[in-house]
């Protein structure tokens, strides 16, 4: 569509004009459970005649037997759309409603109040320019307001109206009021909404709706819809840097080379000199391509597709910018994180990171520390729990192009993946790249690992053995060792019990201690094949994503994952070191096998039935395979 | 072209836009939904706009129910041929070979073998791994809960209360194996901003959403426009001429017709802004009962 507007020569386009002109306000409501956040969205539907008679007729057939206001209408029921919904009487899902009055245009986000569904309230969030807390005056502000609050902050919704509801529950009494918006402001000063203002209404009976409540004389501010549809929330995303993220490479034939994406800040005209940022090497703006034909300059938000004067190796992912106003371009930053699933984030795990439109493997280096939602204290952590709001470092396998995210949503807020389910785990926001990260190299020496492997006439390699305690992985290990050796190559055990008693003897069996032994090892690992070794490293290693982690770690290192797969009953007939016994009898928690799970390898280069042959015939078998 | 930030209709433009490159780029083997009705015929106009000046990356998918009104098909192959894009039509065959129909069978029975049991034979048979639909959050309360990318598991099964957290414009588009995405472009559209783009875009659609004299017969308060001969007539019924039109289209002995005398565009979204009922009011297969969206999309419905 082409920026510029018809000639409003009839009724339709004069109206249609008018429309056009209308500005749009997305706005969120959150607060506690039974704050009555959907009963107010219908309520603002409802006095504003936006609720059309057929949807008023099913609604006054649903309403039987539910709490009603004059109207004789249970207004929760416009939003909450889902049965399980209905049937608990609770939102689980944020629900999208779209009205417009002569003034504006409003896209509303019901969000849920239960902390279980904190996730989808975050979502509500992440797209709404204001957002109206509820509170009911007769409980004040509780932990739920608090957390919202500070996700909203996290998110960086900048508007916020405190609603006290239900203000006829407490006979409309202005101490009640005064004494709840003191105490919020107190809590929300450090949180730096630009705007915050508070009104007492009763959605269900209507007050400070549209127009001031003679219940309450002595509120002297806006009510409520006058107020959103007044309130100034406009940002000039256009007025910032340029940022251009590569979504897709357009190119119909050879002729025709160019990116398509949406400017995601700022502007661009033809003839303007931009940066990629993965490459650092310029080009020229040669066309802004649109179906409407070419622009000569497109601004923040517009999709369209890009034609630069010369060839240059862009893929999706890339960012362009204008030179002398680039984005950080690191593989460390320090952000904030809500994590959003049940199974806690530790570092040194591996996830998948998007942000924009790059995708990267990505762990947390550093959990520094958690915000208390309630008071907002930063305590010490291992892991982040489920609706937990954390400050983490982050690493990222690959160099990403990426702002702070309060000079650029967009460019600064990212998500994370589960590798194996494919499930959003968190979402974070960038408070900044580590500068040491910009001009990190590893420090790279003459004599490298080419060169010391040359001298053993051996290749460097991690032969990674995993199984059940018992299972015959160190027999084997130990074996082969033993053959290499008389073979005149190099080669060393990293055994689980032994690196336990050294290096990770400050490590439990609690799952965060685990995923950290295992990162140790990998990176010790890692280092003496760098100097040359052939390492065995004999660890249970029970979980996929920690020994794939491992593999990760291993980078360029030539890495096989040798399964011993021996049945339970024979590793406990067997237990060598009595540790079945013990497990059995409770004095050993998470015990491999027992009281933990262990899980079998999907994909590993080689499995060695453990119970179907002797170790030295096993060893024998790894030895072929391994082509030495 | 001082414009410094986008209209309401450029902004939803864009951002449609921006969602249909998206899936694109992420997945293997995309499609698109193409029922004809306005929704589709705008979700067209945007991937055309998408992917200029290359052709759209994927084709698009129409499953025919056999009773679809003459003049939607007319349109499809017409749209079709003047744009070239890549039209799969798709019918239920054992729907065929029992011969379902919404009349001796129901309007439940017949959507559910020739619609959503169809679909999931056509997005199997092309193994899609995302799929993408014209479905709007304001049509319908189950709508409005949706994601814009919306996760089906192995069945075609949509998990409402465990839908994936979507912040920003950050998709998930990952997949396991047999899973595959539902992607909703014009998830923040209202009828009436479909409307206006259509208007301001110049984009055909369906005649019969401009009212003319048709042939209807009434039925519980409801028009049904008489399409062809093998609607059954009551006793003592005989179809007279009315004007009327559609706000939505579908299978037309499924689809309640307004008296209208609204013949073009200006007039339709005129009469419409002085409208006192939702569109879908119009279409029988939603008030089964409350949540029979919601149960027909778990089953794998758009």
């Amino acid at each position: 569509m082409s920026l510029a507007m018809a000639t409003p020569d009839t009724d339709l386009d004069l109206w249609l004009a008018q429309q056009t002109d209308k500005s749009l306000l997305r706005f969120l409501t959150c607060g506690s459970v039974d704050d009555g956040k959907s009963t107010l969205i219908g309520r603002l539907l409802y006095d504003s005649q936006l609720i059309l008679d057929d949807q008023l007729a099913s609604l006054r057939k649903e309403s039987h037997n539910r709490t009603v206001g004059d109207e004789g209408i249970d207004f929760s029921l416009l939003v909450d759309g889902l049965v399980a919904e209905r049937e608990q009487g609770i939102t689980i899902d944020v629900a999208y409603r779209f009205f417009s009055t002569d003034k504006r245009k409003f896209i509303v986000a019901d969000t849920p109040g239960h902390e279980q569904y904190t996730r989808n309230m975050a979502t509500g969030a992440s797209n709404a320019d204001l957002a109206l807390l509820l509170i009911d005056a007769r409980k004040g502000v509780l932990t739920q307001t608090r957390r919202h609050s500070f996700i909203l902050s996290l998110i960086g919704v900048k508007h916020v109206v405190l609603v006290i509801n239900k203000i006829d529950l407490v006979d409309y009494d202005q101490a009640t009021f005064d004494r709840i918006v003191a105490e919020y402001k107190a809590f929300a000063a450090p949180l730096g909404f630009q705007t915050l203002s508070a009104v007492p209404v009763s959605a269900l009976r209507g007050d400070n709706i549209l127009t001031p409540s003679d219940k309450t004389p002595w509120f002297n501010g806006t009510p409520l819809m006058p107020y959103l549809e007044s309130i100034d929330v406009a940002e000039d995303r256009t007025a910032q840097k340029f940022r251009f993220p590569v979504q897709w490479v357009n190119r119909p034939n050879l002729d025709f080379r160019g990116f398509s994406g949406t400017v995601a800040s700022g502007s661009v005209s033809v003839g303007d000199e931009v940066l990629i940022a993965s490459s650092r090497k310029p080009a020229v703006i040669n066309r802004i391509v649109t179906m409407d034909g070419d622009l000569p300059r497109a601004i923040a938000g517009q999709a369209v597709t890009l034609v630069l004067d010369r060839e240059v190796d862009i893929s999706r992912g890339d960012v362009l910018s204008h030179p002398g106003h680039t984005p950080e371009y690191s593989n460390q930053f320090q952000a904030r994180l809500i994590w959003m699933n049940e199974e806690p984030a530790y570092p040194g795990r591996s996830y998948l990171l998007k942000i924009g439109s790059q995708t990267v493997p990505a762990a947390i280096t550093d959990l520094k520390f958690r915000t208390n939602v309630n008071t907002l204290d930063q305590t010490a952590a291992t892991k982040v729990d489920l609706n937990e709001v954390a400050t983490v470092t982050i690493a990222t396998d690959k160099p990403l192009a990426f702002d702070p995210y309060a000079s650029n949503p967009l460019t600064g807020g990212f998500i994370l993946i589960d590798r194996l389910s494919n499930a959003t785990l968190g979402a974070g926001t960038i408070d900044f790249g580590l500068r040491r990260a910009q001009n990190l190299t590893y420090q790279s020496f003459d004599v490298n690992r080419a060169v010391r492997a040359q001298m053993k006439g051996q290749t460097p390699r991690i032969v990674w053995f995993t199984g059940l305690s018992g299972s015959g992985k160190s027999s084997v290990a130990n074996i082969l060792e033993k053959r290499l050796t008389a073979e005149g190559r190099h080669a060393y055990i990293l055994d689980g019990d032994n690196v336990r008693h050294g290096l990770n003897k400050d490590l439990g069996f609690t799952e965060a201690a685990r995923v950290e032994n295992i990162r140790r090892v990998a990176e010790v690992a890692r280092l003496m094949a760098d100097a040359g070794l052939i390492v065995l490293v004999s660890f249970i290693s029970p979980f996929e994503k920690e020994r794939r982690l491992a593999r990760e770690i291993a980078g360029d290192i030539d890495f096989t994952e040798v399964y011993v797969d021996t049945p339970i009953e024979v590793c406990e007939r067997r237990d060598p070191k009595g540790l079945y016994r013990r497990a059995r009898a409770g004095e050993i928690k998470n015990f491999t096998g027992i009281d933990s799970p262990f899980e079998a390898p999907s994909n590993p280069e080689l499995v060695l039935h453990g119970a179907d042959a002797e170790p030295a015939a096993l060893a024998d078998e790894l030895h072929a395979f391994l082509k030495l | 072209m001082n414009q410094s930030r986008l209209t309401h209709l450029q902004a939803l433009e864009a951002e449609s836009i921006e969602i249909l490159r998206e899936v694109a780029a992420s997945f293997e083997r995309p499609v698109m939904m193409y029922s004809i009705g306005k929704d589709s015929s705008v979700l067209l106009h945007l991937a055309r706009k998408a992917f200029f000046p290359s052709k759209i990356p994927f084709p698009l998918l129409h499953v025919d129910t056999t009773f679809k009104f003459k003049e939607m098909i007319a349109f499809r192959d017409k749209t079709a041929a003047d744009y070239g894009f890549d039209l799969i039509s798709h019918t239920n065959p054992d729907g065929v070979r029992d011969n379902i129909n919404p009349f001796t069978h129901g309007s439940s029975r017949y959507t559910d073998i020739m619609k959503t049991q169809a679909l999931r034979q056509a997005l199997n048979a092309g193994r899609y791994d995302a799929a993408i639909g014209g479905a709007r959050r304001d049509e319908e309360k189950s709508r409005a809960k949706e994601r814009v990318f919306s996760h089906r598991n192995a069945a075609h099964a949509w998990d409402p209360k465990n839908q994936r957290p979507e912040l920003w414009r950050t998709f998930n588009a990952r997949l396991n194996p047999g899973e595959s995405m539902r992607v909703f472009p014009i998830s923040n559209w209202t009828e009436l901003d479909v409307w206006t783009y259509i208007y301001s875009e110049g984009i055909p659609i369906v005649p019969l959403y401009f009212a003319k004299p048709r042939a209807v017969v009434e039925r519980s308060g409801t028009l049904i426009m008489v399409d062809d001969e093998r609607l059954p007539l009551n006793p003592g019924e005989t179809p007279r001429e009315e004007t009327v039109r559609f706000r939505t289209l579908g299978c037309y002995p499924l689809t309640g017709a307004i008296r209208s005398n609204a013949a073009d565009l200006p007039s339709i979204i005129m009469e419409m802004q002085a409208s006192r009922t939702s569109e879908r009011e119009g279409r029988l297969i939603d008030s089964d009962s409350v949540g029979s969206m919601e149960k027909k999309k778990q089953e794998g419905y758009f």
